[in-house]
């Protein structure tokens, strides 16, 4: 399902910073992976690679058996749109937007406004927990309440990959395992295929397998 | 933490702060410069105007020192002066020591386009009372000759000529030569002659007539006292007035032309002060974060607000630096080229040097920094509420300026309760109030407005342009930061449009109305010398060509000792039919047989007297008080002070002075307008009459029209570049609070145009907003200039004009405008990577 082979990432002008350097990675479909690793070792970038927001220096990236350095920046933001779901780990739910229409938003950006679209969203609501929260603005929700919407916005549109940065960084112990069980079974349920990089023992425990970033590259945990 | 840090840390990292912020300033340097050129163009619009005034009065002060010299009090009447008779009487009166009589005259001199001041003076008396008037030359009986002129400096130096030399001076339509016998140590700016008054009344028809008499009082006697004690014995429309009342008058002349050029630049600064809380917004956004962490190092929410006012209070010292050195040199310029009436005629012959005023420097200097600071105490706010922790925790959130619906309501209600108002002293006071409170409420109540008219948008399908409707909806606080300059530069703009083009097309169907005949002629180029006699009155009546000819004398009376005189205009005129001649507003009635005879008074005299149609009043003509009934109210574009037209049959048989000044031609059919004109010319000399079309009269006003209006062209162009300018500023700023937005729609699919789309829909809908709202307020504005401020200023009604075609076609290229400027901003502000703005970690 994903694929890194070779890849090399750097940043800066100047002073070229090698942030990755020959990475490989295999996940399978249907695999809950984990990544950990210190902070500025490359997690975020890792996951920015898979969602070709960002451009190998050098390396092959395959999503879901597509060659990400074929596509263009317009058929990297459709394979984006149809295929990936995000979760952060400050939630970045639209503040102007209700909850129903954050959970709507991915659904939105495929041209999908239909009666099937809204009971996916109502259905993403359920499975969430937030079905009675559906019109409240994000100001009025706590923080494991936004990642919820997070993860129902992360998979309304039926995703094949899922990738979460730090989902429960900003979050309680209770809250945080209560998200990322949530994560857990709704990616299962989904059947896609999820990477997760965190800090968290706790986070990573729930994943089939964690791996290590280090500068060596991902080595098991 | 709570507690803030030493006084002597505070300072330093206030300082540094500050030049931060400058030099973070310095990096938009467009938009820094054109906030400091908006407070720099109020500063120096207002500080011309002062300085103008200051000269003006100044110079004007000089003029009448030489001209009433030691007079304690001066006993005047209309243009046309009273009977001599007057003068042996005051001469007896116990507390008068020297009266000194004179005749003062503006001489036409064929060929020139100015008339001359010409003095007729008692040398004997004058010494005693106006020395500096007494002419100085080889003969000092030349003082005493008819035909001897004396000089001021600057009225040889105008007309070319020295002691020996000679000026002819337009007498009727003959000439009288007069000998320049010497000098007259008058006040050196001063354009003047002085002649023997007994010589002035032959060689110009006023045996028997005085202008002036100057009076000094004995010792003892209060001049208060006097001139009260002598008012009632003085024959109808004269009074004695101390020269000072004078000073006040004539400054009284200009002070609704200075008053609404003091309100364009507080209008000026108001505007500045708006771009300047745009930009500072921006300024203050882009270092939200710095911020954050100096409030929780311990800089206090005050400390904060007084660094960020103070980077205010430098682009304000700037500007108004700026302002007050242009405003000097627009005051040099202006006096030069213009006169220190800007144009008006109040003062003519004086070209003199700006004086400097310090208070007024000092008054509109301070204006120029207090605006910059109060447009900056807006952003400054804002950024001392912000919550530092959460700030550095989640990022900055865009400033959220507080909103205040209730004040915004409450300020257009008071704005709109003010309209009905009277003038405060002839000054439209609440006029302006109301304008400031209907664009101070509406800017208060914008973000209600933004949401009660963003509810009416249907949903759009387009997801980028949901996302901005939905952005803009949830919010109004911001949209009103964005909108803020726009409105207030629309709104206007829009009401000048309006009020120029109401201005205009009234004048032009005025002109119609006033100019119905095919040729029109005037004695000289106007001034108190030159007329056409009864003969050649009916000589030009009588000229081939000629269908029908109607004569108008025009003069002035005196209808208040201490105010200006009102033109009398006695000409023919149909009492039956009035309106074929004048352009009559309202009611008006018919004149009774045997009753008093009709005037028509224009609406400056009806708003300052108070007189309504059918209202029995009496006017000093000739030292007689005359019953006249108001048969009408005439709309008079020409004349300020106000103007009365009787019927000079009337006027003849009362004054018996049946010369003329003016003569209006109806041709007859077939007949050549050119060949009438030079046979007038024949008749009359080419050079001692004027001769016009009404075409020609048409164009020239509306010519003069378009040039005096011209510099409100150039303002409307600066203020829609402020507005958007402010709008680029407060756009930029928003846009650089929600890159993780842009971030995060990136990650969740969004295409670099679809989220260009959003901005630049966003850009549209606050374009739109901005326009229609500016637009509407505009309008409202609009309606209080064209029938508050004109009618108290100036005492001229117009009809409202909306140029719906030209406004229309502004408000597109606005709209259009504004979304290019939105659109760009938002380019800019995302330069920077958005995806690495949802996380800066690697």
């Amino acid at each position: 399902m994903i694929e890194l082979a070779g890849v090399r990432k750097t940043f800066g002008r100047a002073s070229r910073a090698v942030v990755l350097d020959q990475l490989a990675l295999a996940v399978p479909a249907g695999e809950f992976l984990a990544v950990r690793g210190e902070s500025g070792i490359g997690k975020s970038t890792l996951l920015n690679l898979i969602a070709g927001l960002e451009r190998p220096d050098a390396g092959r990236v395959v999503v879901d058996g597509v060659s990400l350095s074929e596509l263009d920046d317009d058929a990297l933001t459709r394979l984006r749109r149809e295929r990936i779901g995000f979760v952060f780990q400050a939630f970045h739910v639209l503040p102007y937007l209700t909850v129903a229409q954050n959970v709507a938003l991915p659904l939105a950006l495929l041209g999908r406004r239909d009666a099937t679209a809204h009971e996916r969203v109502v259905s993403m609501l359920v499975a969430v927990g937030l079905r009675e929260r559906a019109a409240s603005l994000p100001r009025e929700l706590s923080g494991g309440e936004l990642q919820r919407v997070a993860i129902a916005r992360a998979l309304a549109h039926r995703p094949v990959i899922v990738l979460a940065d730090e989902p429960t960084g900003n979050l309680d112990p209770r809250s945080a395992a209560q998200v990322i069980d949530l994560l857990r079974n709704a990616v299962r349920e989904a059947g896609a295929t999820a990477v997760l990089v965190t800090h968290s023992p706790t986070a990573a425990a729930a994943a089939d397998r964690v791996l290590e970033l280090t500068e060596r590259g991902l080595v098991p945990a | 933490m709570s507690q803030d840090v030493p006084a002597r840390a505070s300072h330093v990292g206030l300082a540094r702060a500050t030049l931060g912020g400058l030099r973070t300033a310095r990096g938009a340097a467009g938009r820094t410069l054109l906030a400091t050129g908006a407070i720099a163009l109020g500063v120096a619009l207002g500080f011309a105007v002062a300085l103008i005034n200051h000269t003006a009065v100044a110079e004007f002060a000089a003029g009448l020192a030489t001209l009433s010299g030691d007079a304690d009090l001066t006993v005047q009447g209309g243009r046309t002066g009273f009977a001599e008779a007057l003068y042996p009487t005051l001469s007896r009166d116990p507390a008068i020591a020297v009266a000194s009589p004179v005749l003062q005259l503006d001489a036409t001199l064929p060929g020139r386009d100015r008339t001359l001041p010409l003095v007729g003076l008692d040398v004997l008396r004058a010494a005693a009372v106006t020395p500096a008037l007494v002419g100085v030359g080889e003969d000092r009986f030349d003082t005493l000759r008819p035909d001897a002129v004396f000089l001021s400096a600057a009225a040889s130096a105008w007309l070319g000529v020295s002691r020996g030399g000679t000026i002819d001076v337009q007498s009727g339509l003959g000439l009288v030569t007069l000998r320049v016998a010497g000098s007259v140590p008058a006040d050196p700016g001063a354009v003047v002659g002085v002649m023997d008054i007994a010589g002035l009344q032959d060689a110009f028809d006023r045996v028997g007539r005085l202008t002036r008499i100057d009076l000094r009082l004995r010792p003892g006697f209060d001049v208060a006292a006097t001139s009260a004690r002598l008012a009632g014995t003085l024959p109808p429309g004269i009074a004695a007035v101390a020269p000072a009342a004078s000073l006040e008058s004539t400054a009284r002349l200009t002070r609704a032309y200075r008053v609404n050029l003091d309100v364009l630049a507080l209008v000026a600064l108001f505007t500045g002060a708006l771009l300047v809380y745009s930009t500072q917004s921006l300024a203050v956004q882009r270092r939200q974060a710095p911020f954050a962490l100096m409030r929780s190092l311990g800089l206090t929410r005050g400390s904060l607000v007084r660094m960020i006012v103070g980077e205010g209070a430098v682009l304000g010292i700037v500007g108004s630096g700026a302002g007050l050195l242009a405003g000097y040199a627009i005051a040099a310029v202006a006096t030069r080229w213009f006169g220190v009436d800007l144009g008006a005629g109040f003062f003519r012959g004086r070209v003199p040097g700006v004086v400097m005023d310090a208070p007024a420097a000092l008054l509109f200097g301070t204006a120029g920094i207090v605006a910059a600071m109060a447009g900056s105490y807006g952003p400054a706010r804002a950024a001392a509420a912000m919550a530092p922790a959460a700030a550095l925790k989640s990022g900055v959130p865009a400033l959220s300026p507080g909103t205040h619906p209730a004040l915004g309501i409450a300020a257009f209600a008071l704005g709109v309760a003010l309209i009905p108002l009277p003038p405060v002293r002839g000054l439209p006071l609440f006029g302006y109030a109301s304008i400031a409170l209907l664009l101070i409420g509406t800017l208060q109540g914008l973000p209600a407005l933004a949401t009660l008219l963003l509810g009416w948008v249907p949903a759009p399908r387009s997801p980028p342009a949901a996302l901005a409707l939905a952005q803009l909806r949830h919010t109004p606080a911001q949209v009103r930061l964005c909108l803020a300059a726009i409105v207030a530069a629309v709104s206007l703009m829009s009401a000048m449009t309006v009020m120029v083009a109401s201005f205009r097309g009234s004048l032009d169907t005025w002109l119609g109305q006033v100019l119905p005949a095919d040729l029109y002629v005037r004695a000289g180029g106007g001034g108190d010398t030159a007329f056409l006699a009864p003969d050649t009155r009916r000589a030009i009546a009588a000229l081939e060509g000629v269908e029908r000819a109607e004569f108008v004398r025009a003069t002035a009376l005196a209808l208040e000792p201490d105010a200006p005189r009102v033109a009398l205009l006695a000409r023919d005129i149909d009492p039956g039919a009035p309106e074929r001649r004048l352009p009559l507003v309202g009611a008006q009635v018919a004149a009774r047989t045997g009753g008093a005879p009709p005037a028509w008074i224009s609406e400056s005299v009806a708003d300052r007297r108070g007189w309504r149609t059918g209202q029995a009043i009496i006017l000093p003509i000739e030292e007689r008080m005359i019953p006249f009934t108001v048969a009408g109210i005439w709309r008079d574009y020409a004349r300020q002070q106000g103007a009365i037209v009787i019927e000079r049959t009337v006027y003849a048989a009362m004054t018996g002075d049946a010369r003329v000044t003016d003569a209006a031609l109806w041709l007859r059919a077939g007949a050549s307008r050119d060949h009438v004109r030079r046979a007038v010319e024949a008749l009359a000399g080419a050079d001692r009459v004027e001769l016009a079309t009404p075409g020609e009269l048409r164009e020239l006003s509306l010519r003069i029209f378009d040039r005096t209006f011209a510099v409100t062209y150039a303002l409307e162009a600066v203020a829609v570049l402020i507005g958007l300018s402010g709008l680029s500023s407060a756009f930029g700023a928003q846009v650089l609070a929600r890159r993780r937005e842009f971030g995060v729609l990136r990650h969740l699919g969004a295409t670099k145009r679809q989220i260009g789309a959003m901005l630049a829909v966003e850009g549209l809908a606050l374009a739109a907003l901005g326009v229609l709202v500016g637009m509407l307020l505009g309008f409202v504005i609009a309606l209080i200039l064209v029938h508050v401020v004109n009618r108290q200023s100036f005492h001229w009604s117009m009809d409202l004009i909306v140029p719906f075609g030209p406004l229309a076609a502004l408000a597109a290229a606005l709209v259009g405008l504004a979304t290019l400027t939105a659109w760009l901003a938002g380019r800019r502000a995302m330069t920077d990577d958005a995806v690495r703005a949802v996380k800066d970690d690697w």
